[in-house]
This record gives structure tokens, sequence and C-alpha cells, in this order.
């Protein structure tokens, strides 16, 4: 297989960083941008052909990863954290219920509910 | 309380009106006035020709926009009441998918309120039920927390994934492809800790966590040796599990010395050398402490236990993936290791026990001889295999946590000491693992202090402590005086921190601290130049 050109290096740091934001959780988002930014910046002057094969294959896998935590991630909703610039959350707007002091629907509860 | 829910269409009147209705369990409810679902529904309260005048409602609750009413069980479908449906009120493309989602989500789960969309209620809703709503969702709090437990890493669930949904095999089944799978995964994950602290992986046995760990490790040697061997000596800065272990061992007859650290946190070298007798079977340091973050000189201390034949162990649940740990170069001979502190799942962890020398343990736990006959049980797979996955991802990473972890603890005191003043940092500047620190504000009340910054999440001290009303043993042992130690407060960054949250907190944390010390009288006093030290206070 041939070895992977700049091109290619540069394709896939940016379908990583694309799929990186798709994250709800803000720590994983920020993180995973992050990472990705900081490890392709600092093995930008690797020479050796092995060496950035190597580090493409670990690179995609990775891209892998992320392409199956997004969507489980995002699929389980929970309250958005303080600092998130995108509002995930299911609000308790039923005003019923805060009345009563009952406690809030706990993610678990209303994650399966996709709304 | 799972919920059988009914769900009934039932004609009323000559205009064949609808109502859904579901029976749900009465104390779940909260009372509201009638006067919200009439408004909502249009319920005619006064009789029409046709049909009888409804009775006064019994409570129920409405959720708005869907227009499903739920009654208490107690309520009589006999008794007719006139209500328009909602279906006359909203377009029905609306209200059928909310209907089908709420008994979806209502027979599935157990009893919760849903709320569909996103409605504010009208002003019909009564004082009593709800102050003006919220102008936004409510947002959680930002975790800097991660002494007490830590974010599952994604790397690490999704290793974990197959093993939970596909490859369920029991690892200790010899005579499937089930159990061999798991078995390898299993294996696999050993080797991966293994790697991680400089182990073999016959020298790894997973337990249930650090606790487990440090109960097999020192009950077990302590057990093991009794005839001959009588003592132990740990520090006063353990965790729970290894003080109360200690204890357990002196109400079966063993001596134990516990040695007190210096200001610093760190113990006294020349102290532990002096304790340590002819009948010691076991020295216990914990390599970081969880509260203060103090380092522990484990490599002399290994050095010293190895010229005295005395046994190694220490607590590294929250060293290990962190900082660069090797058994052989510290001469550690048994290390607790915890999956939950490293990015990894809760509920497992594992212990290092050396072969060569040999260590011998008394099983605590009899079963199947799993685990080499030290820690019988079925090994949950998905969980090691997760335990592994942290470690391996934590050996990759270490070093780019490290570096980015200590420039945004020094951020956080750098720009939290030049704006306060009267701030203490607890615990050793030097040996000190960066991620922890703990910082104890005078003249501020610590509860006070949490309760106020209620949008980040942080601790006074240990969270198997943190029930108790009194300051943390930890702080008490290192000599901080009283109300210092019950200023104190534990700030955790991970590898998940950002920038911004540590600046927010910062930010927070000042504003809290000036506003709580306006008002105490203590600092008043400090202004005014009165040395605290010197007032005689009354005693009524």
């Amino acid at each position: 297989m041939a070895a992977s050109s700049r091109a290619q290096v540069l394709d896939l740091y940016r379908a990583m960083l694309r799929e990186s934001k798709r994250f709800s959780a803000y720590n994983y988002r920020t993180y995973a941008v992050r990472r990705i930014r900081d490890a392709f910046r600092e093995n930008k002057n690797v020479k050796d052909p092995v060496e950035i094969q190597t580090l493409v294959n670990k690179a995609k896998r990775d891209l892998g990863i992320i392409r199956r935590q997004c969507p489980l991630s995002s699929g389980i909703k929970s309250h958005a954290q303080g600092l998130q610039q995108r509002q995930h959350a299911v609000g308790p707007g039923c005003a019923v219920w805060k009345g009563c002091g009952m406690e809030e629907p706990s993610p678990k509860i209303m994650g399966h509910l996709n709304l | 309380m799972p919920l059988r829910a009914p769900v009934q269409t039932v004609t009323f009147g000559q205009k064949g009106l609808h109502l859904l209705w579901l029976h749900v369990p009465s104390k779940r409810l909260c009372p509201l006035e009638p006067s919200f679902l009439r408004y909502h529904l249009n319920i005619n309260s006064t009789p029409s020709a046709g049909t009888l005048s409804p009775s006064p409602l019994p409570p129920f609750t409405a959720c708005q926009v869907s227009g499903v009413v739920f009654f208490p069980l107690r309520f009589d479908p006999s008794i007719p009441y006139t209500y328009l449906t909602s279906s006359q009120i909203f377009p029905s493309a609306l209200w059928m998918p909310c209907v089908h989602s709420c008994l979806r989500s209502y027979l599935a789960t157990p009893f919760h309120f849903l709320s569909v969309g996103d409605h504010a209620p009208q002003s019909a809703v009564p004082a009593d039920t709800a102050a003006a709503p919220e102008a936004g969702p409510v947002l959680r709090p930002l975790y800097m927390d991660v002494q007490a437990t830590t974010p599952l890493d994604p790397r690490v669930l999704d290793a974990m994934l197959p093993y939970l949904i596909n490859y369920y095999g029991n690892p200790h089944s010899r005579t499937h492809a089930y159990g061999w799978e798991s078995e390898a995964a299993m294996e696999r994950a050993r080797q991966q800790v293994a790697s991680l602290i400089g182990a073999d992986p016959r020298e790894i046995i997973f337990t249930s966590g650090a606790t487990e760990s440090n109960n097999i490790a020192i009950k077990g040697v302590a057990r093991f040796y009794r005839l001959r061997k009588k003592h132990l000596i740990t520090t006063q800065t353990e965790h729970k599990c290894v003080l109360d272990s200690c204890r357990s061992l002196e109400a079966e007859g063993f001596q134990v010395t516990y040695l007190p650290v210096q200001k610093s946190g760190i113990i006294d070298l020349k102290e532990l050398e002096a304790a340590i007798q002819p009948d010691t079977s076991l020295v216990s340091v914990m390599t970081v402490n969880n509260e203060i973050g103090v380092k522990q000189p484990i490599a002399e201390i290994g050095r010293i236990c190895s010229s005295r034949k005395v046994y190694f162990h220490t607590d590294a649940a929250q060293a290990v993936g962190k900082i660069p740990l090797d058994v052989n170069d510290m001469k550690i001979d048994l290390m607790s290791i915890s999956g939950h502190k490293i990015y990894g799942p809760k509920g497992v962890g594992a212990i290092y026990i050396r072969r060569r020398p040999r260590v011998r343990v008394e099983a605590l736990q009899s079963g199947g001889g799993q685990e080499r006959g030290m820690r019988s049980g079925t090994v949950p797979t998905p969980l090691v295999v997760g335990l592994g996955a942290a470690c391996e991802v934590a050996q990759q990473e270490m070093e780019y946590d490290h570096k980015r972890i200590s420039k945004l603890s020094e951020r956080l005191i750098q720009n939290i000491m030049k704006s306060l003043p009267d701030v203490v940092m607890n615990g050793d500047p030097e040996h000190h693992y960066p991620g922890c620190i703990n910082l104890s504000f005078a003249y501020v009340e610590g509860e006070s202090l949490l309760m106020a910054l209620k949008d980040v999440a942080l601790s006074s001290g240990s969270a198997c402590t943190s029930a108790s009303l009194e300051p943390s043993y930890v702080l008490r042992a290192i000599g901080t005086d009283e109300d210092l130690a019950h200023s104190s407060i534990r700030f955790g960054i991970g590898r998940f921190t950002t920038e911004e949250e540590v600046d927010y907190t910062v930010e927070k944390c000042i504003q809290h601290v000036k506003r709580l010390r306006e008002m105490s009288p203590l600092w008043e006093m400090v202004q005014d130049g009165i040395d605290l030290k010197s007032i005689k206070w009354t005693q009524h």
C-alpha cells in the first residue's frame, strides 16, 4: 500500500475534527478537538514513512471510535453543563412538577424519549 | 415503582367526545387546581343538556401540551365528565405524537413526569406550583472533583461495548467460544494493566476496586504471616479503607503503628526506619494522597523496606496512569489500582502482588479459585476490558496530560493567590501531584463556600468522609489549624478539564470568597488589626 500522502493526512485531520465537533458533551468535545489538533501538530515533522503509516492507522482507528461514540453520547440526553454553547437539555418545562418539590427528571428517564 | 397503565378511550355525551387517560398511583401526583385543566382543555363546569354535571374534580395533573390527563386510581370512571378533548384545542398532528411519546415512556419506565415541548405555562397556573419558569433549561455544574471519580474516556467505552452487547460469555467457561473470547479479552486487559506499572501479567489480580485491593493486601499479608509477624506500619493520612483494615486487624491481636506526617504531608523516613521492628510484616503508604495531592517518596520507602525485608504496599489509586510508576524500580511488593480514578469504569480495580520474591497472601473471598485463588468470583469481562483500555490510554497520554494539568494547576493557584489574601495551599508544593489542589481560605467557612459555588462541582475533603461534620483527618494530621481545616476546598483538574472551566472556577471563587469575607466579623476584626489568637472568647 502506498504511503499516505500529505493530502490524505490532511483529509483525515479535517474528518476527525468534523466528527469530534458532534460530541454533545462539552468536555468530550473540547478534549477531542484539542487532542487531535495537538497530536497532528506534534507529529507534523515526522519523515519516516513507516512511522507515518503507523500514526495514520492509529488516527483512522480513533476516527472510527469518534464516529461510534458521538451518536451514543448525544443520544443519551442530559442537562447541559454550564459553558456549553449548544444546549441539548430537555428542560423541566413542566411547571406543574416544579411546584411540588419533586426531583428533576433524571437523564436516564428522559434519555430514551429522543426529543 | 413499575407502572401498569391501562389506556382507555372513553366516549362521553352526545357529541362522542374522547378522553384519553392513564391511571397512576395517586401518591405520586401533585395536586393541581382544576382551573388549570379547565383553562387548557376547556372543560365545562356547568351542566349542559344531555350530560350530567361533574362532581368536584379529584386531584389530578396535566401535561400542558399533550393534553393527556393523568387521574389518580381513586378516581371513579363511572362519573361522567364533560370535557372537550385537546384535539379540539391543538391540531391533532401536534397532539397525537406527544400522546404517543408520553404513553411509550410512561409504560416503559417507572413513574415519572414528562415535559413535552417548551410551552411556558399560561397565567392560569396558580402561584403555588411554580415561580416564573426559568428562561432556559437547567444547567449542570462544571465538574472539578476528579479525585472523587472521573468520567469514562470515550475510548474506554468503545472498548467495553462489544463485551456488554455481543461477547457476553463468562471468561471461566472453558468449553465454548463465548468463554474463550472473554478469557482472551480478560488476559489482554491484564497485559495492558501490567505494562502500565512495569509488572508481569501473572502478578495482576482483578478486584472490585481499590478498597477491596487494600483489604486483600493488608489483611491478606498480615494474616498469612500472623504466626511470626505481628506488626504493621502505616501513616495517618491513608485512605479510610486502609485505616479501617488496620483497625480490624488490631482487634485480631496485631499491633499497628500509625506514622505521623510532617507539615508538608510527607512522612519522615527516619521515623519509618525507627518504627520497623523485627516482627513487622507490612508497610503501607499511599503514593498520592487523594485529599491534598502530596506525593510520598515511594522509591526511598521501597528501598528501606526491601533492605529490612519488610513487604511494601502502596495504595496507588490516585497515582496510576498519572505519574510514572515502576514496581521494580520502586521495589513495591503490593499495589492497589482503581478503575474509576483513571477514566475507567466504576466497580473494578486490580491488585499487583509480586511473584519474585513471592508475596504470600491469604485469600479473603472463598469460592471457585479464580484469579489464582486470591480473589474468587467471576471476573467481570466488560469492566476489566474497560480497566485495561483505561490503562493503555493513560500510558499513551500520560506525558501530554501531565503537562497540561500542571499548566492549568499553575494558572488556578496563581490567579487565586494573587487576587485573594490569606489563602493557604495544604500540602508540600514541591512533591505534589498538580491535579489535586487543596486550598484553605481563611475567615471563610468551607461549606458555605461550596454552597455558594453551586455551579461548580467541588468537594471539601474526600468523598467517603464528606458526610461527617468533622474536618478531614488528613488536614488534622498535617497540623492545620482547626479554623483553616474547616475552610478548605479541594479542586481537581483532569484530562477533560478546559481552560475556560478553570477560569470560571477561579472567577467565581474569588467573587464568593470576597463576598463571604465581607460578611464575616472575624475578617472585620483582622482588617482592624486585631490578632484573633489574642481574643478571649467568653463562655456562655
